[in-house]
């Protein structure tokens, strides 16, 4: 039994889910006594790759080239397919992040695989991989078995916690890719950063305005409280339609699914599109006026208060906290 | 331009999702389908491409009669054929995947477009299974589109940021909320919809790959503590967030 788990990164650096990625192959592998391979793939990525070690991946396989650098949809798929396929790898393991869900329709195609999405927990039953994941906008969780030899799973960010087995390095390995200018027939050109935003599916605090804002000027004071608390500016469905925020920052049904240690929803009544997408976070702070909110009732600690006298209030205690 | 633009019949977000007898569905009694929301920017995008560079634009939705409902509505907001691919076993998004590429091979679109997912099963997959079967470019969570001759300019949307994208046609692409605003059928557009055919396919019936075990209801979160009415509740909610939770 062999796991390959993908460990994503972007400018040479590894992302968040790269680590939490190999820690789940990591914790599948030492439950079954089967064997974890890593797989980097960019422009300039052996200098990083050792440091996989330290999650649980003892051996890296490096697939490196100028070319790499940028995502390319195809070229990255067919070397995932392809490793795979060499290394007899029977379950894979990407991130659920736009490059992991770009990538595995495409991989599970390749190696007739079977395909969990976005999945919240892995465990062992019966020999093979029972897989939870999140549907309806987390409304209802699903258990699922792939029936295929091989099988493709990607992790929702900020599940699997990224954990350190150790502190040995890995061994690296050049993967010799052979990929030819049609296989980049789609090409990333060019990445547009949102300036200092931290984005809100995969941030560890989420900070959350809705239309108890009144107005988009009144979202200062939230992406203030964000700021001080290194957190995403979150929005409501209502707010983003109004052209309030950016259609990025839904978070909600038709909007993002997020999960992270804390969520903080000031003037967010909670309707059930809202609640679906943000009540799996581990802890929930509401700030509304309106007592019979039904956010209340997914949250651990409320406030029934005036927003406007509530949020800079606790940016200046968190500020005090933290001495900043 | 031959377009196709690919169309699921869902839950309305409204929804309260109840587990059904079965246990590992939902019960769909009393419950409002609606077209996929992501595909309805889908729909806009396929008419917006037609208007630009001319063709046809068919709509495809896999599954029972009842998706006809959602076929309709993309023949009021404006494109010009409807198939229904009629199976309504139940499918995981590599079997959905295989029915829609193999009626698309024999049609070969310039254009097929999707929504980036299904609001019900949330894979998010199907776009670029039937791209991967079909051996065409795909651009997933698109935010912008542009083709101009056989160069396709799209932005797809990241962490964090925008990709911006290069390929080629045919190709594949799934929309995303903010790619366009989704017209609203009119009402003229509404009543010539009722009378356009909507044609029947048998697909090639399933094959399933992942087998669904179970459906539950998340854990219920309690309600928690009310700390207060105003901002002298401040500093025990960074008390409890520091000391209790241990988030901050």
């Amino acid at each position: 039994m062999k796991i390959l788990a993908f460990a994503e990164q972007r400018d040479n650096a590894f992302r968040k889910s790269a680590f939490e990625t190999v820690t789940a192959g990591k914790k599948l592998a030492g439950e079954s006594g089967a064997e974890l391979v890593a797989l980097v793939i960019g422009g300039n990525v052996s200098p990083i790759a050792e440091s996989l070690g330290f999650y649980g991946a003892s051996r890296v396989l490096v697939a490196e080239d100028a070319k790499l650098q940028l995502y390319s949809t195809t070229a990255y798929a067919k070397v995932v397919a392809e490793v795979a396929a060499k290394e007899k790898a029977d379950i894979l393991l990407l991130p659920a992040t736009a490059m992991g869900k770009d990538l595995s329709p495409r991989v599970a195609v390749k190696l007739e695989a079977g395909l969990a999405a976005d999945c919240t927990a892995l465990a062992w039953e019966d020999g093979n991989v029972k897989a939870t994941r999140p549907v309806y906008a987390g409304k209802a969780l699903i258990e699922v078995r792939i029936s295929t030899p091989r099988k493709v799973f990607t992790l929702r960010p900020n599940v699997f916690t990224a954990e350190k087995a150790g502190d040995s390095k890995a061994a690296v390995e050049q993967y010799r890719i052979s990929l030819g200018d049609a296989d980049y027939s789609v090409q990333a050109k060019e990445v547009a950063h949102s300036s200092g935003r931290i984005d809100v599916a995969e941030a560890d605090i989420v900070v959350s305005g809705g239309r108890g804002l009144k107005g988009p000027e009144n979202f200062k004071m939230i992406e203030e409280l964000a700021k001080v608390l290194g957190a995403a500016v979150g929005a409501s469905r209502a707010v983003v339609d109004a052209g309030w925020r950016p259609h990025d920052e839904q978070v909600g049904q038709t909007g993002k699914t997020v999960s992270p240690s804390l969520y903080i929803a000031v003037g967010i009544s909670g309707a059930i599109q809202h609640l679906a997408g943000m009540s799996s976070s581990k802890y929930i702070v509401a700030i509304n006026k309106d007592k019979d909110a039904p956010i209340f009732g997914v949250a651990d600690y409320g406030i029934v208060g005036d927003a406007f006298e509530v949020v800079p209030a606790l940016t200046q205690e968190v500020k005090k906290l933290l001495g900043k | 331009m031959k377009i196709v633009v690919c169309v699921n019949h869902v839950p309305d977000t409204e929804t309260r999702v109840k587990v059904g007898s079965d246990g590992i569905s939902i019960d769909r009694t009393g419950v409002n389908f609606i077209m996929n929301p992501y595909d309805e920017f889908g729909v806009e995008e396929a008419l917006r491409v037609k208007q630009k560079h001319g063709g046809e634009v068919t709509a495809v939705s896999l599954g029972g009669e009842t998706h006809k409902e959602t076929l309709r509505k993309a023949l009021a907001m404006g494109v010009d054929k409807a198939v229904l691919l009629k199976d309504d076993s139940p499918r995981d998004s590599l079997s959905v995947a295989k029915a829609l590429a193999e009626y698309l091979k024999g049609i070969s679109p310039d254009v097929i477009l999707f929504g980036k997912q299904s609001i019900d099963s949330d894979d998010g997959a199907v776009g670029s299974m039937v791209a991967e079967l079909l051996g065409m470019p795909s651009v997933s969570v698109v935010v912008k589109l542009e083709i101009e001759g056989t160069t396709v300019k799209a932005e797809r949307e990241i962490e964090g940021g925008h990709e911006k994208v290069e390929t080629r046609l045919p190709v594949v692409i799934t929309a995303q909320k903010g790619l366009n605003e989704p017209r609203y059928p009119s009402l003229k557009g509404i009543m010539a919809a009722k009378s356009k055919p909507i044609e029947e396919i048998t697909p090639t019936p399933a094959s399933l790959h992942v087998e669904v075990l179970a459906m539950r209801k998340p854990p219920a979160k309690s309600s928690g503590k009310i700390l207060g009415t105003d901002a002298s509740a401040v500093p025990e909610l960074v008390r409890l967030l520091h000391e209790e939770a241990k988030v901050l």
